[in-house]
């Protein structure tokens, strides 16, 4: 058979030779000029069903009934890359380890090992198995899983975590008292300007809503029992603990996240520092001892904030202060006092759950960091209601 | 792709310190310092832990300004160079950092694609190939393309920096101490694989190392950074009669003996 030019283009001109498919490469075939070469060399092999690798049957070889092998002439070429030599090798038409022979002339050792490291590289490449038709039901059940373990694991390293703080309250020398005043301070003092002003907008907001809608019934001056109620049994401690979830709780995540990524939790316990003691219990003390104190001035602002607003309402601080002593029974503050240390705990041991349990990526920081917020509020939040049903059992 | 007066550059040393100066405060690391990256070499830079190899490497790929001297590429004044001349040289360098520097919130494949993504219009399934071809040739499974970094050890993480550091084709590629934290075996792979690719690609590598066996096995010529500046720039054989303490206890020592160095002394 006589020597036929097949298909030319301005970086190469491919021939079938005696059954052989030789390829003459021209000028460069680099990173910068392989994108238009690629799209025609593919075009152009696929018109000489050079593409087409046989699928059907036991036989996943390549489709050789026309051409025995693949001469590369490289004399005229300029400069070759491992992009442009990968291009030049899809003309072996690889499939699942199987090539084409493949021989080149012209070519100086660098293009030659350039060329067999392509052709390896394309012999190597495996096909991406197609996720199934279930794949998003078995995702779904895997993320339900998921949640279940999640839960377990939360609840199993609270339990866990109580043995720990109970062990340390039997023997008090054991307490890091630095470190715990010092969380005390980023915790407690650091958050409570926001707690005051935020806990002092909602007090407003509560009697400024309550004297409107009971001045229709003319009962304005119960907007006083409504603000004392209110802001003592719920709005004060939930304010308090919300925010100590997005402020403290983030914060233990991503510092003993980011401890656990540069292994330095793994030296503490080589060491033998027992993580529990040293880095989860400090913190949980100071939202321990935090919360309270928080709660306390939130409820004092909440109620700050709910005279002001009545004062300008025409009941005077005086009448005020009056009627909420007379009405409003002690047990609605110790309600929601009560409540402060145990929304705390679970802040606290959430967030140090969630930053023991990073990865070594960045990305899984930012996960953990997410879930550590999102788990406490819902857990804050259900804890509420809970509280609610148990606190309406026991006529408090 | 760029408006570059290709006839300008000098293409015999891509890369020249002339008479460089590092400080930190009034800590002078570097002094008078001149070295030069001849094109189609390797060159291997040793030097005592602390005596500033990596922010040698740092001034010659600009990530730090030198307080004093001239970093040339291709002939110029850093600092005198246009843009398109400078992303000239950006996309025509491929740097290995210690750690591997990969991004951890992508995957392996990802990584390689970066700098495919930022220099080529390539579209994404060619881009992704090569990336897993890039990703073969420095000896790492298919399977390793969908892993994150932090899924690596730190050989494999090592092989897809080098990976990324290949993914535009690079004339120089500048090698952070490629074989620190690799075993022996995974160690003198790492070397033939340089050797391959530079015979292959035509490279020019600047490697900052210490391990002995690479220098022996790779480097064109060797330089000494010792006493604030390069001592001596040249072929192993002759670093190695270099008449300082310094050298004479680096490469007189039992590892260097190991590595077969000790008897040309």
């Amino acid at each position: 058979m006589s020597a036929s030019v097949q298909n030319s283009h301005e970086a190469y001109r491919l021939e079938i030779d005696q059954g052989q498919l030789i390829v003459h490469a021209f000028g460069r075939w680099t990173l910068a000029t392989i994108k238009p070469i690629d799209r025609a060399l593919k075009a152009d092999l696929l018109a000489l069903g050079y593409g087409k690798v046989k699928t059907s049957g036991e036989d996943y070889g390549v489709d050789d009934t026309e051409f025995g092998g693949v001469v590369f002439d490289f004399k005229e070429l300029v400069r070759i890359d491992t992009a442009g030599a990968f291009i030049l090798t899809r003309t072996i038409g690889c499939h699942d380890g199987m090539c084409r022979m493949w021989r080149v002339r012209n070519a100086n050792p660098g293009q030659k090992i350039l060329l067999s490291a392509a052709a390896e590289a394309s012999a190597g490449m495996a096909m991406q198995p197609p996720k199934p038709w279930y794949d998003p039901l078995s995702r779904l059940g895997e993320g339900f899983l998921n949640g279940l373990r999640e839960t377990y694991e939360t609840i199993a390293f609270f339990g866990h975590f109580c043995v720990i703080l109970f062990k340390m309250l039997l023997r008090p020398q054991r307490i890091r008292w630095k470190s715990v005043f010092s969380h005390i301070e980023n915790v407690g003092l650091d958050a409570l300007p926001i707690v005051v002003v935020l806990s002092f907008f909602i007090g407003c907001v509560l009697a400024f809503m309550g004297s409107d809608l009971l001045e229709a019934f003319g009962a304005k001056v119960f907007v006083v029992d409504l603000v004392g109620l209110a802001v003592l049994r719920e709005f004060a401690v939930l304010i308090t603990a919300i925010l100590m979830a997005g402020r403290s709780n983030s914060a233990f995540t991503a510092e003993i996240g980011s401890m656990k990524m540069r292994q330095e939790i793994d030296a503490m316990t080589v060491i033998g520092l027992n993580v529990g003691e040293t880095l989860v219990a400090p913190r949980a003390l100071a939202c321990l001892v935090s919360a309270p104190i928080l709660t306390f001035f939130a409820m004092v602002s909440g109620l700050l904030g709910g005279m002001l607003v009545t004062w300008s309402q025409g009941i005077s601080p005086i009448l005020f202060t009056a009627r909420i002593t007379e009405v409003v029974s002690i047990n609605h503050f110790w309600v929601g006092m009560a409540k402060a240390p145990v929304f705390a705990l679970v802040i606290a041991i959430i967030g140090c759950r969630q930053g023991l349990a990073v990865g070594g990526s960045v990305e899984s920081l930012g996960r953990r960091t997410t879930t550590s917020v999102v788990q406490a509020i819902f857990a804050i939040i259900l804890l509420d209601a809970m509280f609610a049903m148990l606190f309406l059992k026991m006529d408090v | 792709m760029h408006s570059v007066d290709y006839g300008k550059l000098d293409f015999s040393v891509p890369v020249e310190a002339i008479g460089i100066r590092s400080q930190f405060g009034s800590n002078v690391i570097h002094e008078n310092l001149n070295l030069q990256l001849r094109s189609g070499e390797i060159l291997g830079v040793v030097g005592g832990s602390g005596s500033g190899k990596s922010v040698l490497l740092n001034t010659l790929l600009g990530l730090k300004r030198p307080d004093g001297g001239v970093v040339n590429i291709f002939g110029h004044d850093r600092k005198n160079i246009t843009e398109s001349e400078l992303k000239y040289f950006e996309t025509r360098v491929g740097v290995l950092f210690q750690g591997g520097a990969l991004f951890s919130s992508l995957n392996v494949r990802e990584n390689i694609m970066v700098p495919m993504r930022l220099h080529t219009n390539l579209p994404v399934p060619l881009m992704r190939e090569l990336a897993d071809m890039k990703l073969n040739m420095v000896g790492l499974p298919m399977t390793a393309a969908r892993l994150y970094p932090s899924d690596l050890s730190g050989g494999m993480r090592k092989r897809a920096g080098l990976a990324r550091a290949l993914a535009l084709d690079p004339r120089i590629l500048f090698l952070d101490e490629p074989t620190a934290g690799l075993d022996p075996v995974g160690a003198t792979a790492f070397d033939e694989l340089i050797l391959e690719l530079r015979e292959a690609l035509g490279l020019t590598i600047f490697m900052v190392t210490h391990d002995l066996d690479t220098l022996f096995a790779t480097c064109d010529r060797v330089a000494v950074l010792v006493d604030k500046h390069i001592a001596i720039a040249d072929t192993l054989d002759k670093v190695v009669r270099y008449d300082h303490p310094w050298v004479a206890e680096y490469f007189g020592g039992p590892r260097s003996r190991a590595a077969g160095l000790g008897d040309a002394r």
